[in-house]
């Protein structure tokens, strides 16, 4: 299933938040968005999602999900939006509960994106006992519970030490080079976009607009540290990036 | 501050000053009881030596006395248990309608239109002042008394349940919604967990309201009922028997908050 969005462009009272953004996003793709803070890149993933809807354009699906995907469009979420009630397995059946899905079926999903996800021996722990990594782990396991054909990821590593952020990357890459999911991954980090993007929009500041779209062609697991070649694409981006972060920087918020 | 005046070492060195620490309460059970001893006895003996007239105040091994007195005639459990009787029934019809219109003032804007500023309008006003109206209305019999108890729970409770459903983190509900769970599941696992912390806090003051109330509801027509005792004894001036009964309405608070506190360590588990 791929994603198209044409011509989106949307106001919040009066304040043009996002204009005209026209973009593809193909199967097995990662596409990552860039962009200052404030420039609408988490208004455009609602979007993608159905959560809100654009004053002008589309956002189209093309093609049907594939066979078993109960949630085709599915989100992770910053904050990482765990129950705090309920346990790591709860969390994860209560996205499988309304579809209809019970007892040992719904054990055996739910083992399965442990496993997948090396959370197997914190099935009971309350999210509260788990540091932010296992937490966003979690939300990744949930995700994977649901089958979707599109992971709307929104900032998933924004709220993590930077080490752990490294090693959620490094699982992130796992998982994809597995499963070739598709995925659009909003972040304000050049360094994340670069690992983990096949393709990086670059938006600019409010109201934002694609400045750029930067494609990298290398295969993820093939990404390493300090790559001359990723580290020149990060530079490229950031001097795209840096006039319109420091303008987004000194604008007044309600201006 | 012992650091502060230690000696400064050979090359002029000391150690930082201490100005951390404090401001954490923590629980010191035996504290609470050696007051409550303390006072008792203070107040015993201060009747014994006749500084305290037993006029002004009785004795507490007068109460005491009077209680047992109760006891022996088995008078204790016919007042005892017509005053749970109409707790339990009045607190409970009162708290789950309170729930159940603070989730619709929480989940609909209508209902939050109508019926919130009806809420503040008529909490507070003192129950107490509606009796004769309850009298008429419910008979002198039990159905007044529930009414004035199931009145007063309601409103802390609707207050209390739709505040909790406003501080529900919307984060979480759409997350609910990014999942596709039907309006049905997002009310019953998201928003109804979210708001019981609050919901439970509600039920402490609810729960004191009523009894508060069981005075006032058994100051007419209420042949047993431990606020019947109290206010005959009042009327009566026996004071020994107005403060044994007054001892009963404590404990009858004491365990309430026991059990909601039990409830809440079993419900609320998954907080820290």
């Amino acid at each position: 299933m791929d994603l198209r969005l044409s011509g989106i462009s949307h106001t919040y009272d009066d304040v043009a938040v996002l204009r005209d953004i026209t973009l593809d996003v193909g199967r097995g793709e990662i596409v990552c968005v860039v962009g200052p803070s404030g420039c609408g890149k988490s208004t455009l993933l609602r979007f993608i999602g159905g959560l809100e809807r654009p004053a002008a354009g589309d956002v189209m699906l093309v093609g049907d999900p594939p066979a078993g995907s109960l949630n085709p469009l599915t989100y992770i979420f910053q904050d990482f939006a765990l129950l705090p009630w309920r346990t790591v397995e709860g969390n994860i059946s209560l996205v499988l509960e309304d579809h209809g899905m019970a007892g040992a079926e719904r054990d055996g999903v739910i083992a399965d994106v442990l496993a997948r996800t090396k959370l197997s021996d914190f099935r009971r722990a309350f999210p509260r006992q788990l540091s932010g990594g296992m937490k966003q782990r979690v939300a990744i396991a949930r995700a994977l519970a649901v089958r979707p054909a599109i992971m709307l990821m929104d900032e998933p590593l924004s709220a993590l030490d930077s080490q752990t952020r490294e090693l959620l990357m490094d699982d992130l890459v796992g998982l994809w080079t597995r499963e070739r999911f598709t995925a659009v991954y909003v972040t304000h980090n050049l360094q994340e976009a670069v690992r983990l993007g096949h393709k990086i929009v670059v938006l600019s500041r409010r109201p934002g607009t694609i400045r750029e779209i930067v494609a990298i062609d290398r295969d993820l697991s093939d990404r390493n540290f300090a790559d001359p070649d990723l580290e020149e694409k990060q530079t490229h981006l950031w001097t795209l990036m840096r006039e319109e972060a420091q303008a987004a920087d000194r604008e007044l918020i309600d201006a | 501050m012992p650091e502060a005046g230690r000696k400064p070492g050979p090359s002029g060195a000391r150690p930082v000053p201490f100005r951390g620490g404090g401001f954490r309460p923590t629980s010191k059970a035996t504290v609470s009881a050696i007051v409550f001893v303390i006072l008792i006895a203070l107040w015993e003996a201060g009747s014994q030596t006749g500084v305290i007239s037993d006029l002004v105040l009785p004795a507490p091994s007068l109460a005491f006395a009077a209680f047992m007195q109760l006891v022996e005639s088995g008078l204790l459990w016919k007042h005892l248990g017509a005053s749970l009787q109409r707790l339990i029934v009045g607190w409970t019809s009162g708290t789950v309608l309170g729930v159940i219109v603070g989730l619709m003032i929480g989940l609909f804007s209508v209902a939050r239109a109508g019926l919130s500023p009806l809420v503040s309008a008529i909490f507070p006003i003192p129950k107490i002042a509606l009796l004769p109206l309850f009298i008429i209305w419910f008979g002198i019999g039990e159905g007044s008394k529930v009414a004035t108890i199931l009145f007063g729970t309601f409103f802390p409770t609707v207050i209390a349940t739709y505040g909790g459903v406003d501080n529900v983190d919307r984060g979480l509900i759409r997350m609910g919604q990014s999942f596709n769970l039907s309006w049905a599941s997002i009310v019953r696992k998201i928003i109804f967990p979210g708001a019981l912390p609050a919901i439970l806090s509600g039920f402490r003051i609810s729960a004191s309201i009523a009894i508060i109330l069981l005075v006032a509801a058994e100051m007419i027509g209420a042949e047993f009922g431990v606020g019947a005792y109290i206010l005959l004894a009042g009327s009566l001036m026996a004071t020994d028997q107005l403060i044994a009964g007054v001892a009963m309405l404590s404990v009858m608070g004491l365990t309430v908050a026991w059990i909601i506190g039990k409830a809440e360590a079993y419900l609320l588990r998954w907080r820290a």
